[in-house]
């Protein structure tokens, strides 16, 4: 059992809120944050806290059936390189999504959840999945 | 700069040695580099190594090796990065002969890691990766592969059982080979069945875990020649880093690392692709083998399996590939990888490949570190 604690505080706004960069120098983004630019060069770049709207595109996908340690119990699961509508790509876990149906263009959202534990008395680590975008016509919405 | 040779080479057999320690592979090579050079009197060793921390529990291996080499007093340190070290290693102990700052360095690649459990391993491995934001998120090594040949599949419709050719060339070549880890072709039939590990990443387009140590000798290329030895010369080395996480680049198909370090090689060495008589590529994952032909110019863009299958990268081809059975067939000690391509490099041009021995002048050798984060490039000419 690994406690990590501050690794986990520290990288919150990465975790539950995609937060990035944008540089002041060429504009670029990125997700996670940098000190320095890599494409011009600039040391000012301000954080930009939601990337987006967490909406995003799959741009490849893998169905993992060999999982590392505290990721056994999700197994086989669905992870996905995914094309930020603000630019970024990020690498993330697919959810509430039959692996089948899983497409390269396919349209998806970001939702926090529980990525990993730590056995059975550990640190339960939530973080970003993607799910298929909802279709907003059939989202009840109270009255 | 002086010219380098590499007067002596070691290896022992890869396979899950349980009833051997870290340090006990790692010295074996050496004793058997060492009796190959001719016994010469080592000044410094460099430790090609990924795990020796997470899976044996055991770092400083710098001096713990040169200290039960029955060398301690020399310089001596570890060189990690991922699946490249032991080809990092190389490019170490190459600089510091051509310097002139050592005449005689060993060079060790070291790897012990079945004693763990697979899942514990695959997250040793998936240290070459970004752990924040790579492996938190649970993409795995053979993850990150997977998507890369998934967009590859998707871009260039390449049919995914046409990546066989890879694994089923690795394996024949490694049934001559009797340091290697599985001695048994593959049948295309036996590929098709193949369990997922990441899908569409069956089983057989992974090299396997095990354990293993290879060594070489390095020394000035005049000493070979004086001592009427085989002249096996280190004629072109480059090293090129890309992002370490695979979602950073701005083209996740092309392994721009694989590229500059092959550039800087040839370019050191005056040859063109068309120069080297084959290349002992790391495929490690299959795709990773397509993305190395294409990435150091034999195959244009999106050709690579194309190429295989039509240029030929048997020992017959036109570019023979992991002559001796790859990470594939042989087997992948991860950190000591680099090392043992060195080796089958050495056996090539000297004329002691056996049953795989092929008419050749020109080697080229490539490790991988993560997706193609730190690559390292050599190539190696003997002289006739």
């Amino acid at each position: 059992m690994t406690m990590e604690l501050s690794r986990h505080w520290r990288l919150n706004a990465q975790r539950y809120a995609l937060g990035g960069v944008e540089c002041d120098g060429c504009g670029a983004r990125y997700f996670p944050p940098r000190a320095v630019c890599p494409r011009c060069g600039s040391r000012s770049l301000h954080q930009a806290r939601f990337i987006g709207n967490g909406l995003g595109q799959v741009y490849s996908y893998s169905l993992v059936h060999e999982a590392p340690v505290g990721y056994g119990d999700h197994a086989p699961y669905p992870v996905a390189l995914v094309k930020l509508d603000d630019g970024p790509v990020v690498t993330a876990q697919l959810t509430d999504v039959d692996p089948a149906d899983v497409q390269i263009g396919m349209r998806v959202e970001m939702v926090t959840r529980r990525i990993k534990e730590d056995g059975d008395k550990g640190l339960i680590a939530y973080g970003y999945k993607f799910r298929p975008m909802l279709d907003p016509r059939r989202v009840e919405v109270p009255a | 700069m002086r010219e380098v040779c590499v007067l002596g080479i070691g290896q022992v057999p890869v396979q899950e040695l349980w009833d051997k320690s870290l340090r006990e592979l790692a010295v074996a090579s050496i004793v058997a580099a060492l009796e190959d050079a001719g016994q010469p009197a080592v000044e410094a060793l460099y430790v090609g190594n990924m795990l020796g921390g997470e899976l044996t529990g055991q770092a400083h291996l710098g001096a713990l090796v040169a200290d039960f080499a029955g060398l301690a007093g020399i310089e001596a340190l570890r060189v990690e990065a991922a699946g490249a070290s032991g080809g990092l290693a190389f490019r170490l102990g190459y600089l510091a002969v051509a310097s002139g700052v050592h005449d005689i360095v060993l060079v060790t690649g070291v790897e012990k890691m079945t004693e763990r459990l697979d899942p514990e391993v695959t997250a040793a491995l998936a240290l070459a990766h970004d752990g924040d934001f790579e492996t938190f998120p649970g993409a795995t090594p053979a993850a990150l592969a997977a998507m890369i040949m998934q967009r590859y599949i998707h871009e260039y419709g390449v049919a995914r059982g046409d990546f066989a050719i890879f694994p089923l060339t690795s394996h024949q070549n490694a049934v001559h080979n009797p340091y290697a880890m599985y001695r048994k072709a593959l049948t295309r039939e036996f590929y098709d069945k193949a369990e997922m590990t990441a899908a569409p990443l069956n089983i057989l387009d992974c090299s396997p875990t095990c354990d293993g140590a290879a060594s070489v000798v390095l020394a000035p290329a005049q000493v070979a020649r004086d001592l009427g030895r085989p002249v096996v010369r280190v004629s072109g080395s480059g090293v090129a880093t890309d992002t370490i996480a695979l979602h950073d680049r701005a083209d996740p198909l092309w392994l721009a690392a694989a590229a500059r370090s092959a550039a800087l090689a040839y370019q050191q060495a005056g040859k063109d692709p068309a120069e080297i008589d084959f290349f002992e590529l790391y495929d490690d994952f299959s795709i990773m083998a397509v993305l190395a032909l294409e990435a150091c110019g034999f195959a244009a863009r999106g050709q690579g399996v194309r190429f295989a299958h039509e240029a030929g990268i048997g020992l017959d081809g036109r570019l023979p590939i992991c002559t001796m059975g790859g990470l594939k067939g042989r087997g992948n000690p991860d950190g000591a990888t680099g090392v043992y391509q060195i080796v089958d490099v050495v056996n090539q041009l000297r004329g002691t490949a056996g049953a795989n021995q092929l008419d050749c002048r020109v080697g080229m050798a490539q490790a991988i570190g993560g997706s193609g984060a730190t690559v390292v490039t050599h190539i190696l000419e003997v002289e006739k």
